[in-house]
């Protein structure tokens, strides 16, 4: 069901990330600090999709937070176009593993919640049809968050943040909760909404195969202090075969990368 | 209510073969037929009893004239009888009402008699102080033009002290959880000053307000005041931090921050303040019409009670019971309309 949008869309802009470093009061003991992120710099062109994997604490999910304009960093500066990123902004979309749709509101009113917040829902409300369209969730605009699945939920979410037309969105860990099936079906749904408005995306995961499968490359980032180890082009032709020979061979080459090939590989 | 039975009926007549589905609903029509026979002839039952227990014991009754209460238990036997043929001719909605509430009216029917026999019938409870139901049902019909009066100028005062006493400590909760200014000068003062019982204020505030009412009403509000500032307070200041986050990343200036977030997160909250804030108020305001003001619901006890007129004690009693737990039911009418959206989150 793939809606063919008239317009030739083309939201996304560049977004610019240069020698950021953050550290975190630690909570247990006064005085010492966190090392999060270690002068991490990335460059994502406008439409890119850019997946982010790395193990736990890597400070995928500070990096973001940054991004988004909810924390700032100690030294260092991001960009999304030639902006400079100094506080949140309906520019920079985010989407959490958790949904985090408001309990209170229903399905419509929680898509239409950044219209709200921008004061532009009289203006637009046209379009708030059009995002449930979007994500297919039309029949269930008076439905309260917690009747829904998390594949729904989640399509909520992603509806909520796209209606603003963010330049970026930033994905964390947005389909972690999800079973395998529901999983795999939404990142074809996530990809659909990326070809449909070029929006650029960036994609914390930690599902090798979801990174192969939906970006166009993926940064892996080392142990805390986060800091970028290596960035791996996927040029593999869309849509993608998951059991293709290509595919599994980006998998067993970031498997060796991150020291899970097992045993036998480890010790070659 | 009326939809929960129906759901569960309708698979298993689907998912059965003809002949078992028809003995389902047999099974089904009897067990609801049984329960409906108990249901209807309960109420009949106790009413009959009351008024043959009233009959027996009234000559020791000191009460001249009982009429009112045999026409009370009448009216009801009679009630309950034409409510036992009308459900046969309209919709179900009347019988699930009858099989839902008749066991628990003849119940309290069973207390109204075990009352007029632990008093009028055996004497067991010492007289004036304990009279029989039926006194009890004369004297307020009796005097029903002052206790109409008492409980309207009690209801005045009650809603004037309660609305002005949730408006601000709602108001003053949200600037304590939001603001870290205002926490920081309000916290103090919420610490010390709240947990004081609003009536100790009692002489200090007859000294200050010039008319009795004025002070009943501000020692209403104070006392309604430091619950729900309390939890409102908690409330916004436990918001969770990601549904902040998700809001400034859609754009949202502190206004929206507040009052689009903040305030719908903590409503749960404000709404367990506002029913300890009620409770309080009842408290302050019998309190406050036995010591100063001159009329309402506890200067008539006070009233009765100096007269040794218990019997009307009694009838305040139970306007009392019947007022403010029809205040308590709005309440929880107003919050199953503002936070339907908990409903299947959390069992009320």
């Amino acid at each position: 069901m793939v809606t063919a949008s008239p317009r030739a869309l083309n939201e996304g802009s560049s977004l610019r990330v240069v020698e950021v470093s953050k550290h975190f009061a630690n909570a247990d003991e006064p005085g010492a600090r966190t090392h999060a992120l270690d002068r991490a710099s990335l460059s994502i062109a406008a439409g890119e999709l850019v997946a982010i994997i790395g193990p736990s604490g890597c400070g995928k999910s500070t990096l973001l937070r940054l991004i988004a304009g909810l924390d700032s960093p100690d030294s260092g500066g991001l960009w999304v176009g030639s902006e400079a990123i100094s506080a949140p902004s309906a520019e920079r979309g985010l989407v959490f593993q958790d949904p985090n749709l408001f309990p209170w509101l229903n399905v419509r009113h929680n898509i239409e919640a950044g219209l709200v917040a921008r004061g532009v829902l009289r203006e637009k409300r046209h379009e708030v049809d059009e995002f449930m369209r979007l994500v297919g969730l039309e029949t269930f605009a008076k439905a309260y968050p917690h009747h829904l699945s998390g594949g729904m939920a989640q399509r909520v979410a992603l509806a909520r943040a796209l209606i603003n037309h963010p330049k970026v969105l930033l994905l964390d860990e947005p389909l972690g909760a999800l079973d395998a099936f529901t999983r795999m079906k939404m990142q074809d749904e996530v990809l659909r909404l990326w070809e449909a408005r070029r929006t650029t995306m960036l994609l914390v995961t930690h599902d090798i195969d979801e990174a192969i499968y939906m970006s166009d490359r993926i940064v892996l980032l080392t142990q805390r202090p986060g800091r970028i180890d290596r960035v791996i082009e996927i040029n593999l032709e869309r849509p993608r075969q998951r059991n293709s020979p290509e595919f599994l061979r980006f998998r067993s080459e970031i498997l060796e990368m991150l020291h899970f090939a097992g045993k036998a590989a480890a010790t070659v | 209510m009326n939809t929960a039975s129906v759901p569960v009926k309708e698979p298993v007549q689907a998912s059965l073969p003809p002949a078992k589905a028809a003995h389902a609903v047999a099974v089904v029509a009897a067990t609801n037929s049984k329960l409906r026979l108990r249901a209807l002839l309960a109420v009949p039952i106790m009413s009959a009893i009351g008024i043959v227990i009233h009959l027996t014991v009234r000559k020791n009754d000191p009460e001249p004239d009982t009429t009112s209460y045999l026409i009370f238990l009448g009216g009801i036997l009679g009630l309950s009888l034409l409510a036992g043929a009308a459900q046969f001719y309209f919709d179900g909605r009347l019988r699930r009402w009858m099989a839902h509430m008749f066991p628990i009216i003849a119940g309290a029917i069973g207390l109204l008699c075990a009352w007029e026999v632990i008093t009028s019938g055996v004497r067991l409870l010492p007289l004036p102080y304990f009279p029989s139901p039926a006194s009890v049902l004369r004297n307020m019909i009796l005097d029903w033009e002052l206790l109409f009066d008492s409980t309207w100028h009690s209801l005045l005062l009650l809603l004037g002290g309660y609305l002005l006493g949730a408006v601000i400590g709602i108001i003053t909760g949200i600037c304590i959880g939001w603001f870290r200014q205002a926490r920081y000068w309000g916290m103090p003062m919420l610490k010390v000053i709240g947990p004081i019982p609003a009536t100790a204020w009692i002489p200090l505030a007859m000294v200050i307000s010039p008319k009795a009412v004025f002070s009943a009403v501000g020692l209403i509000a104070l006392a309604v005041w430091f619950p729900v500032t309390m939890l409102t307070m908690s409330g916004i200041a436990n918001t969770r931090a990601s549904y902040l986050d998700v809001a400034r990343t859609l754009g949202a200036k502190p206004a929206f921050l507040i009052f689009r977030v903040a305030i719908p997160a903590a409503m749960p909250n404000i709404f367990i303040g506002l029913f300890m804030g009620l409770g309080t108020s009842f408290l302050t305001l019998v309190v406050a019409e036995t010591v100063g003001v001159r009329s309402g619901l506890g200067w008539y006890l006070g009233w009765a009670q100096a007269w040794a007129e218990y019997a009307k004690v009694f009838a305040a009693l139970v306007i009392m019971a019947a007022f403010f737990s029809t205040i308590m039911t709005l309440l929880f009418k107003l919050r199953d309309r503002v936070l339907a959206w908990q409903k299947g989150i959390i069992k009320w």
